[in-house]
Formats: C-alpha cells, sequence, structure tokens
C-alpha cells in the first residue's frame, strides 16, 4: 500500500482521535462500582497526582495535554490512568524535560530544562480551589440567541476538535449561552485562547440517530457545548 | 495488598511494571526540581479524603430545602455552589440541572471524562469506561438499566455531554416522605450516582413493599 506502489502522492497524516466514542457500537455493558472505589492499583493516585503537579508547571494547556492523549496509537486498549501516564510522558519527552533513558534508568541523566514553577505542597489547596477558569470578557455579541436552530460543522477537521463525531452536521437548538470561553481547538494547537461564544445546543435523539427505534415514551434528547464557529443558522 | 516487604536485592518485586514506571518517572521528576513529592501527597489525600460527592448532596439538600438557594443555583450555580465552599479546578463554570416528573437528566463527556470535581471528586471507572461513553447518547435507557433505574414511560431523558469546560451537577428528586428530614439526613440519602443521573433517590423506608418504589 505505499503511495509509490499505488501511484498517488503522500498524504499527510490525518488527525485521528480515539476518544469521540459517543454513539459507537460494541463497548457493552455498564459496571457500576461503589461510590468509595477511585483506584484499583497503588500506581493509580501517583499517576494523578504527577499529572496534576505538572499540569500546574503551566508547561502546556489542558486541550493540548488532550490532544496527546486522544491521539495515542494505542489509546483504545489503555485504561484511563495509563492513558495519562502515557500522555505525561509524551509531553515531557516532547519539550526535552525527560528522555527516554532517564525512564529506563529511573534517575536523572540529562539536566532539567527549566520550569516556570513548581507546585509546593503548601500551595495545593489554594491552587485546585484557583483552577483553571476558561471565560473571558466578551468583546463581540453572541451571533446565536436560545431558541435559535443551527446546524452543526459537517466536515471533519485535521486537529483537535470538542465537537463529537455524531452531531457533526446535524440540527439543534441554541439552549443556554454560556458565554465566552477559550476556543479549544486553537488552544490545544498552541494558537492561543481565541476565545469565542459557547452555547449548549441540544438535539432530539431522532436527529442523531436514524436507527433509533423512540417508541420509549418521552423519547430523549442530548446536548452539547458547541463553540460559535462549530454552528451555522439553520432554518 | 501484599504482605511481603520489598527487600533489598530482591529480583522480582511484588511491583507491578506500571508501578515501577510510574516510580521511575517520580524519582526522575523530584531530582529535576519539577515537583515536590509532598504535593503529591496532599494533591492524592485532598482528592481521597476532602473533595468527593458528599459536597454535591450538601448541595443538592440545601436546594431542597432553601428555595432561594434553589433559585440562584438556577440562575448562577458556579456562584450558588462556590458560595457553599465548592470551587475551583474542573469545577470552574457549573450548571446544575432538576430532575422533574417529567424530565431526566443524565451527565456524560463522550471525548474524554469531564466531570465536576469540586462537588463529586474524581469521577468513577465506569464514567470513564467506554462503554458508558459511547452508549450514554445513544441508549439512555439501557444504561439506566445497567444501573437497576427504570423511568416511567414518559418520563423524557436529557443527555448532557460535556464537551467544553462547563461541568454539570443534576439536582435529583427529592423524594417524597422526607418532610421531617433535616438538611444532613437529606444529604444522607443522596448518592453520588443520582448527581450524574445513573440513580435516583429514595427515602429510607422501614419496610418497602416488593416491587414498590413509594
Amino acid at each position: 500500500m505505499s503511495g509509490a506502489t499505488m501511484g498517488t502522492m503522500p498524504q499527510p497524516t490525518p488527525y485521528v482521535s480515539h476518544a469521540d466514542l459517543g454513539g459507537q457500537a460494541g463497548h457493552g455493558a455498564v459496571l457500576p462500582e461503589p461510590e468509595g472505589e477511585l483506584f484499583h492499583a497503588d500506581w493509580e493516585p501517583r499517576v494523578l497526582a504527577l499529572t496534576l503537579a505538572m499540569g500546574a508547571t503551566s508547561s502546556w494547556n489542558i486541550d493540548a495535554s488532550r490532544a496527546v492523549r486522544e491521539t495515542l496509537p494505542d489509546y483504545p486498549q489503555l485504561d484511563y490512568y495509563r492513558i495519562w501516564f502515557a500522555a505525561l510522558e509524551k509531553l515531557m519527552l516532547q519539550r526535552g524535560q525527560l528522555f527516554s533513558d532517564e525512564m529506563a534508568a529511573g534517575r536523572m541523566l540529562h539536566d532539567p530544562a527549566p520550569v516556570l514553577r513548581t507546585l509546593q505542597a503548601g500551595s495545593v489547596t489554594a491552587a485546585l480551589a484557583k483552577g483553571t477558569p476558561t471565560e473571558r470578557p466578551a468583546t463581540t455579541s453572541a451571533r446565536f440567541s436560545v431558541g435559535q436552530w443551527v446546524r452543526t460543522r459537517a466536515e471533519a477537521v485535521d486537529h483537535h476538535t470538542r465537537l463529537p463525531g455524531y452531531v457533526r452536521g446535524k440540527r439543534g437548538r441554541i439552549d443556554r449561552v454560556l458565554g465566552t470561553h477559550v476556543f479549544a481547538d486553537s488552544h490545544a494547537q498552541g494558537l492561543g485562547e481565541a476565545p469565542q461564544w459557547l452555547y449548549t445546543v441540544v438535539f432530539d435523539a431522532a436527529e442523531l440517530w436514524s436507527d433509533q427505534t423512540l417508541e420509549h415514551g418521552g423519547g430523549s434528547d442530548v446536548s452539547v457545548d458547541a463553540w460559535e464557529s462549530y454552528l451555522h443558522e439553520a432554518a | 495488598m501484599s504482605q511481603n516487604t520489598d527487600e533489598h536485592g530482591h529480583q522480582h518485586s511484588e511491583l507491578s511494571d506500571m508501578d515501577l514506571r510510574v516510580r521511575a518517572l517520580e524519582t526522575v521528576l523530584t531530582q529535576k526540581g519539577y515537583i515536590d513529592p509532598a504535593a503529591l501527597d496532599v494533591l492524592i489525600d485532598t482528592y481521597q479524603t476532602r473533595i468527593g460527592p458528599r459536597n454535591g448532596a450538601l448541595v443538592v439538600a440545601r436546594s431542597w430545602v432553601d428555595p432561594a438557594y434553589r433559585d440562584w443555583l438556577r440562575a448562577d450555580a458556579s456562584a450558588a455552589i462556590a458560595s457553599l465552599g465548592y470551587s475551583g479546578r474542573q469545577g470552574e463554570h457549573m450548571v446544575a440541572v432538576e430532575n422533574t416528573p417529567a424530565l431526566h437528566n443524565m451527565v456524560v463527556c463522550t471525548l474524554c471524562s469531564c466531570y465536576p470535581w469540586p462537588v463529586l471528586g474524581l469521577p468513577p471507572t465506569w464514567y470513564k469506561s467506554a462503554a458508558y461513553r459511547a452508549r450514554a447518547v445513544k441508549d439512555p435507557r439501557g444504561v439506566l438499566a445497567d444501573f437497576g433505574v427504570t423511568l416511567p414511560e414518559a418520563t423524557r431523558i436529557r443527555i448532557w455531554d460535556s464537551t467544553a469546560e462547563v461541568r454539570y451537577l443534576v439536582i435529583p428528586e427529592r423524594p417524597a416522605g422526607t418532610e421531617a428530614l433535616d438538611e444532613a439526613q437529606l444529604a444522607a440519602l443522596v448518592s453520588r450516582d443520582s448527581m450524574i443521573g445513573t440513580a435516583l433517590v429514595h427515602a429510607h423506608t422501614q419496610a418497602p413493599a416488593p416491587g414498590s418504589s413509594a
């Protein structure tokens, strides 16, 4: 299947997210668990904490980290905290903060690349309470208003995005106007916050799932939170 | 779990490959000065003992007993929830959605596992599973059946897919027969799953009739 054999030009590798699961078949039953069961191995809370602590160094943003997680080739085979661990390693390797030989040796072999800050134990509570708000002051008026019909972008994009595949090209109604928020698509690519108006768009399940049998009494609706550039006006 | 201690020179330790890799990473990051190991312990302790679904249960109970709080929660959940001390990471922008006999709300993140950490703590494994993320938006009644929940036919279901940084808290219906309970007693009835929308809240009755939910 090489380009030469097929007589075609080499194509750039398309962006493939393995995380966009909405509506996929074949994943079986959901297995409930009691409220207190948060971790299933001793290393899991360490990975959680390492990820949060490295996030606090501001070496990357949450959208960039989601992009790295969802494009891990073995994402479908990994459980949650293995995905976090693999993504953390990759983010640091990309930035020269970590080297493969150091992981093999289990100790530092190369000088550290400076980070903006190190989260100290005494600052954890305040840092968690502060969070990372994404709302920004509006500089434009919202293009859409509650009750308006819209259609979501139909095309795939070649980068991280937060428009799930199952709502692409679908007609829905503006349900809430959520303010102006950091645009994940731009932020993930290192292109800046580029804030946009964000809306909750609600779809009747019958619009989303052509094979859905809607004999169940009240039926169902599904909403997503969509940035303005994901949406077109619709009749 | 193991009673074996990690003896010096032990060739085949009880530690898994992941334990060893995570330890290696933690050591390197500590030596490089990127992390304070004591901060890791505080982070873990915070999510194991301080931030969890009991926070959300107190929000729900307050909304059940205090109409003014309920109105505030409807109008500005971020502020109303923050007023009880629950705000910050993964709960910066909150929306509360109320269940009624006509409408049942359920929350999912089909793209990853977005979840309102300040009120519910860390998400459970099932919330992060492919099964829940794939099916909640397409077959909500089937997912509810996995939790043993059957809704009346006439109840409409609304699935909230958390695709941006807004996080949703489901306010379950206050069960009948709880008029005499105080706020703390009400909070004790509220489960984590009921605030995600995969469970209902029941009054603790002494002797429920078989097959009856009343």
